[in-house]
Parts: structure tokens; C-alpha cells; sequence
């Protein structure tokens, strides 16, 4: 490989990773969309606005920060977190959304349709909707429409309708299922905004690049505080949006390490849990060959995770391109990991960490102590768990 | 024996356009789509799509959705899929098209299952979200196998793309008569009308037309075929009838069939 890694896709691939696996009525759109997203990034005035809303509006740069408290209990590498939970909206996904809205708004698209599982995205995309003028439709399985009330609740107050979807496991792969349905009958006037790396080509390419924001500061902010590079990232892996969007701006740099936790739900052995790279084989899933949770007939595997937003039996294109090159590493943390690493950020550091990013806390816990007091570890703190307050409380037995 | 092309050609000679009918194979059981398939060919099927079940079919609209996730509880594999087929070849002297998303075919090893296919009496191959881009390995080993490869053309295609698409397809063209889903409609839209018109030209001696999404009754067949199309192509219509599942399933489903059949008189 003489490419830079940061050089990919070439010719919407990363390695033979990638593609465009779409019915052909989208091809026409995704290619589209591509010269559309290309000729946006050149444009200075477009870059101007989305920096613009990044600043006012979102509330960018986000702190990084160090975790004194934790560092000092952990004995080894210090702790950095990227506070992404301090974004307008409570996630990383709003830097994604905004960027994408801004897009549609460019191309002429009025009507926005996105996916969510456990709404974090669904909400990100609510609130750049209100904010641009667009009318948002939100697709979201009944099973977490009901196990995310508030969140339906938040996007409706917004003024973004969702569409509860009943089909197969009523979850986060049918409601992009669903989206993909209402793309291909609506394609006109409609803007498919995907929340993840994830998807045919440029989708990808595109969401990382939005979210490359998160690497970009957490290298100049580095840099300022210690004149040099982390010796290691750590982002959660579900589509893989804020890792891809925190490892990106480093991946030529092969000093730093880079991992990438999946969620192994009840464990691994069990068959209840979310870790693709980890446990799944190369497949075709919604419009990417990457890797899949799929049984020996490659039909699409049903996955757990206490993190709703984890819960996804696929993975962006690029990770699995990262895995084979070894260039990341890609590890895993199960349910109770997760918890408890939720409830030590609480106590430690008086921030409730979202129990997506409570998966890369809890690798680095385990890191830490294996590394030096000299170096450091960045973990992307990729929302807030204020949402997960109540399955706190189920999981760990307490009554409210 | 009787091909794909064989029997456009002869259903010409007869005055009439083809009938392709789609199921999805294993729906509401593996042990009867033979007898569903027996009933659409003694009423004037031409060609029958059985379509190979996947978890997740997002070019369809509720009724395959529903028969695949009715197929994959039954317990049909890609195996049983094949030994379906093996039994209705062995009927019946008509085309046999295998229809699935790519997923299922790349874990099987695409190969070796369109192998395996051609042994069993598959005539030919449609995987909806395999574009002629994405479709090197898959074309290589249909030559190989010498099955037919049919890819799609929709409203949205290019003039440039749908050349492409019609120099890799072999057997017919399918062409996806609007935006949208599959599933059944009340009526056949003027622009699909005007999109036959439009395509038409493009596959005219090289490769059949055939329309499909959204034609349910022989009025909608009688029309696609007025407008220069070779073949309609009827899926949910049919697969609503299998869903109903009534004492007298079977004789619906000939009637059907035989109803559209007519239909295709040109």
C-alpha cells in the first residue's frame, strides 16, 4: 500500500471495503450527492456557514479535558476526555447533522429524512431541521420509540415528526430499512441524512469528514497543553461516527494508537451483543461491503447492547479497512464493563457519560494502568447519559 | 429445453408478450411453492422469479417483507431454495429466475452457489442492490455458470448508465416502472408509459423489456405491453393470495395468472 491511509476512499473504497450496493433507482442519487458534497466542500461560503454554526450554535470547540481524578485512581497514562457531551443537543451526532442539513439546504432539498435507534441522531437531526427551515421525518422501530419515550417526545417538540416502524426486529437497522424505502419513492424532493459512517458511498466519507472536527481540535487542543501527539485515542464503535470522526485527522500519524470498542453486551459467548468487528465475517448490508453480524446464511443477526446506540449489526466501511491494515485496534466492552465505568466517571469526575461512550471509558480503564504516567490517552466522550438515567437505575437494582 | 430467450421469442411468434411471475420461494412453507408454482404455470406463467428470502429487503414494500420474514420462519435456506427449484425444473420445461439481495449469495461464496444453481436448472439471476458497478466478481461467475444475468433500470437512470446496464444483462432487462417500493397499485402511472417509450430503444434487439413494481391486473399488463414492453412482471398481486391463504388458494392463483396471461395479448 503506497497510499496515505487519510487518502481513502479511492473511488468511493477503502481497500476492498466500501461501495455502493443500492437498488438502482439510488444510484443515480448517491452519485448526485457525491458532486454535490464535493463541490460544497470547495466552496469557502459554504465552509464559512458550517463553521459559523459550529461555533454559535453547537457551542464548538469542545473541552478536553483532564480527568485528574481518574488519572490519579488509575495509577498509570493520564486521561483526557473529549467532551462531546457538551455539544448543543448532547452527542457528537449534531456536528454530522448540521453539516449534512446545510447540504440539503444547498442542493434544494426541503424534506429531511433520517433514521434513529435510540434517537440521539433523531434529535440531532430535529434540531438542525428547526434550525435551517427543513421539515424533518424521523424513522424510529416501535420497540425503541417505547424504550425511548422522551426522545420521541424531544423530536415531536421540535417540530420533526417520527414515523414508528413495525417491521422486522423494530429497531435501528429496519428504520434504515424504512428510510432507504421512503428515499427511493420520494427521491426528488427528499435528502436521506445518515447518522453514521456508515451506508453506500459518499456517506461514509462524508459523515467522517464532518466529524473530524472532534480529531482536529483534540489535536490542536493537545498540542497547546503539551506540545505534542497522545500516544492513544479510544472512541466507541457502533456505525462508528465519533471514532472515525476522533481517529481520522491521526491516521497517518502511526505513533498514535487508536481503538475502538465495541459493545460485547451480555459477552461474546452469549450471541446477545453488538461487537461486529469483533465477532462478525465480511458481508453486504445496507448498501456497504463491511464487516456484518449475520448467520451462516447471511441473514442479518438480531444484537444487543445495553447502549441503544451501539446496537447495530454492521460497521462503517473504514473500520473494517483500519482493522485489516492494523492501523486500529478494535476491542470490546460488555454491559456491566460499561456500567461500571459509568458510574466511576460520576463519582470520580461529577460527569454522567452516555453508556455508548461508557464502552471507551471503560477500555481505558483498563489501558491506563498498563501505560506510563508520561502518557496520555484521549477518550472521546462521545455524549451524556442523562438519557440513560433510568436504565441505570434498572441495571444496577435502584429505585427512583 | 426451453430458455429465457427462447420463450420471449416464442410468445412473439404467438402474438403475445411473457408473464414473468414473482414469489418469494418457502413462503408460507418450503414443502408448498411447488404447488403454488404448479398453479401459476397451468395458468400461463412464462417465466417464474422465486425470490431467495432475506432479513432485510430494502427495495420491497410490506407484502414481500412480510413473505420473506414468513419464509425465513419456515426455515428456508439458500440450500432449500435450491432444491425447491430442482423440484419445479424437473416439472415443468419453463425459466426459473433466482431473485435475492447479494448478501445471502457472497456468504454462500457467489460462485459456487450460482454453480450449484445452474446444476439445479436456474436460468438466470436478479439481485437488486448489485449495480452493474459492484458487479464484476458476480458477472464472472454467471458467464461461467452461463446463467443469465438481469439487471435494472429505473426512472432515475442515466442515458449513459442504462446503456451499461443493458450490455450486462442477458435474458431481460427489468425495468422498475416508478419511484418506489414494490407492492401492488390501483393503477399503471402515464410516466411509466412514457418511460417504457423511452427505454425501449435502447434494449430493442439486444435484450427483452420486461416492467415490473406496482402492475397487479391485466389492465396494467395490457398497457405496459401496448407500450413496447416485452413482458410485465406480477409479483405481489400474487403473493397477496398466498398471504390470504385460503381453502381455494391454488385455483386463485391460476386464475391470476391466467387473467394477466391474457392480458399480454399484443
Amino acid at each position: 500500500m503506497n497510499e496515505k491511509i487519510s487518502s481513502y476512499p479511492i473511488d468511493g473504497k477503502y481497500g476492498k471495503y466500501g461501495g455502493r450496493f443500492v437498488p438502482e433507482v439510488l444510484m443515480e442519487a448517491i452519485t448526485g450527492l457525491e458532486k454535490a458534497y464535493t463541490a460544497a466542500k470547495a466552496d469557502p461560503e459554504f465552509q464559512r456557514k458550517l463553521d459559523y454554526y459550529l461555533a454559535e450554535f453547537v457551542g464548538r470547540p469542545t473541552p478536553l479535558y483532564l480527568a485528574e481524578n481518574l488519572t490519579r485512581k488509575l495509577g498509570g497514562a493520564k486521561i483526557y476526555l473529549k467532551r462531546e457531551d457538551l455539544a448543543h443537543g448532547g452527542a457528537h451526532k449534531i456536528n454530522n447533522t448540521l453539516g449534512q442539513a446545510l447540504l440539503a439546504k444547498r442542493m434544494g432539498k426541503a424534506r429531511v429524512i433520517a433514521e434513529t435507534g435510540a434517537g440521539q441522531h433523531g434529535v440531532a437531526t430535529a434540531i438542525v431541521c428547526a434550525a435551517l427551515g427543513l421539515k424533518g421525518i424521523v424513522y424510529m422501530g416501535t420497540e425503541d420509540c417505547e424504550r425511548q419515550r422522551l426522545n420521541v417526545y424531544r423530536m415531536r417538540l421540535l417540530n420533526t415528526e417520527v414515523y414508528p416502524v413495525d417491521s422486522g426486529s423494530k429497531t435501528l437497522k429496519d428504520s434504515i430499512n424504512e428510510a432507504f424505502r421512503d428515499w427511493v419513492t420520494n427521491l426528488e424532493s427528499t435528502y436521506y441524512l445518515i447518522g453514521s459512517t456508515m451506508g453506500p458511498h459518499p456517506y461514509p466519507m462524508m459523515v467522517r469528514d464532518f466529524q473530524s472536527v472532534i480529531g482536529k481540535e483534540i489535536k490542536q487542543q493537545f498540542k497547546a497543553k503539551t506540545g505534542g501527539l497522545p500516544d492513544a485515542l479510544v472512541a466507541c464503535v457502533g456505525g462508528g461516527s465519533n471514532a472515525m470522526g476522533t481517529f481520522y485527522p491521526f491516521e497517518d500519524d502511526t505513533e498514535v494508537k487508536l481503538y475502538g470498542v465495541e459493545a460485547a453486551g451480555e459477552g461474546i459467548a452469549s450471541g446477545r451483543h453488538s461487537a461486529t468487528l469483533a465477532a462478525g465475517s465480511e458481508g453486504v448490508f445496507h448498501g456497504m461491503y463491511t464487516y456484518v453480524l449475520q448467520d451462516k446464511h447471511g441473514q442479518i443477526a438480531e444484537t444487543h447492547s445495553v447502549s441503544a446506540g451501539l446496537d447495530y449489526p454492521g460497521v462503517g466501511p473504514e473500520h473494517s479497512f483500519l482493522k485489516t491494515i492494523k492501523r486500529a485496534e478494535y476491542v470490546y466492552a460488555d454491559d456491566k464493563e460499561a456500567v461500571d465505568a459509568f458510574l466511576m466517571l460520576c463519582k470520580e469526575e461529577g460527569i454522567l457519560p452516555a453508556l455508548e461512550s461508557s464502552h471507551a471509558l471503560a477500555h481505558a480503564i483498563k489501558l491506563a494502568p498498563t501505560m506510563r504516567k508520561d502518557q496520555s490517552i484521549v477518550v472521546t466522550l462521545s455524549g451524556r447519559g442523562d438519557k440513560d438515567v433510568e436504565t441505570i437505575a434498572k441495571v444496577t437494582g435502584a429505585k427512583i | 429445453m426451453n430458455t429465457i430467450k427462447t420463450v420471449f421469442e416464442k410468445q412473439k411468434q404467438l402474438g403475445y408478450g411473457c408473464l414473468v411471475a414473482y414469489i418469494t420461494a418457502g413462503d408460507p412453507t418450503p414443502e408448498r411453492t411447488p404447488e403454488i408454482a404448479d398453479a401459476l404455470i397451468r395458468g400461463g406463467v412464462d417465466i417464474l422469479e422465486l425470490g431467495l428470502p432475506f432479513s432485510d429487503p430494502i427495495a420491497d414494500g410490506p407484502t414481500i417483507q412480510n413473505a420473506s420474514l414468513r419464509a425465513l420462519k419456515s426455515g428456508t435456506t439458500p440450500k432449500r431454495v435450491l432444491e425447491i427449484t430442482g423440484e419445479i425444473k424437473a416439472k415443468h420445461d419453463i425459466p426459473l429466475v433466482i431473485m435475492t439481495y447479494y448478501n445471502p449469495v457472497f456468504k454462500y461464496g457467489t460462485e459456487r452457489f450460482l454453480a450449484e444453481a445452474k446444476a439445479v436448472g436456474v436460468d438466470g439471476f436478479i439481485v437488486p442492490d448489485l449495480p452493474v458497478e459492484e458487479a464484476a466478481d458476480y458477472l464472472e461467475a454467471a458467464a461461467k455458470a452461463e446463467l443469465d444475468t438481469i439487471f435494472l433500470a429505473s426512472p432515475a437512470t442515466s442515458r449513459e448508465r442504462l446503456e451499461r446496464i443493458v450490455a450486462a444483462s442477458s435474458g431481460f432487462l427489468y425495468l422498475v416502472s416508478r419511484f418506489g417500493v414494490t407492492g401492488a397499485q390501483t393503477d399503471v402511472a402515464d410516466a411509466t408509459v412514457e418511460l417504457i417509450r423511452k427505454v425501449q430503444p435502447f434494449t430493442a434487439g439486444k435484450v427483452a423489456l420486461a416492467v415490473g413494481f406496482g402492475i397487479s391486473r391485466p389492465e396494467h399488463v395490457r398497457r405496459v405491453v401496448a407500450a413496447g414492453a416485452d413482458a410485465a412482471i406480477v409479483g405481489s398481486a400474487f403473493i397477496n393470495i398466498v398471504a390470504a391463504n385460503q381453502p381455494d388458494m391454488l385455483r386463485e392463483l391460476e386464475e391470476a395468472a391466467s387473467a394477466l396471461k391474457a392480458a399480454t395479448k399484443t
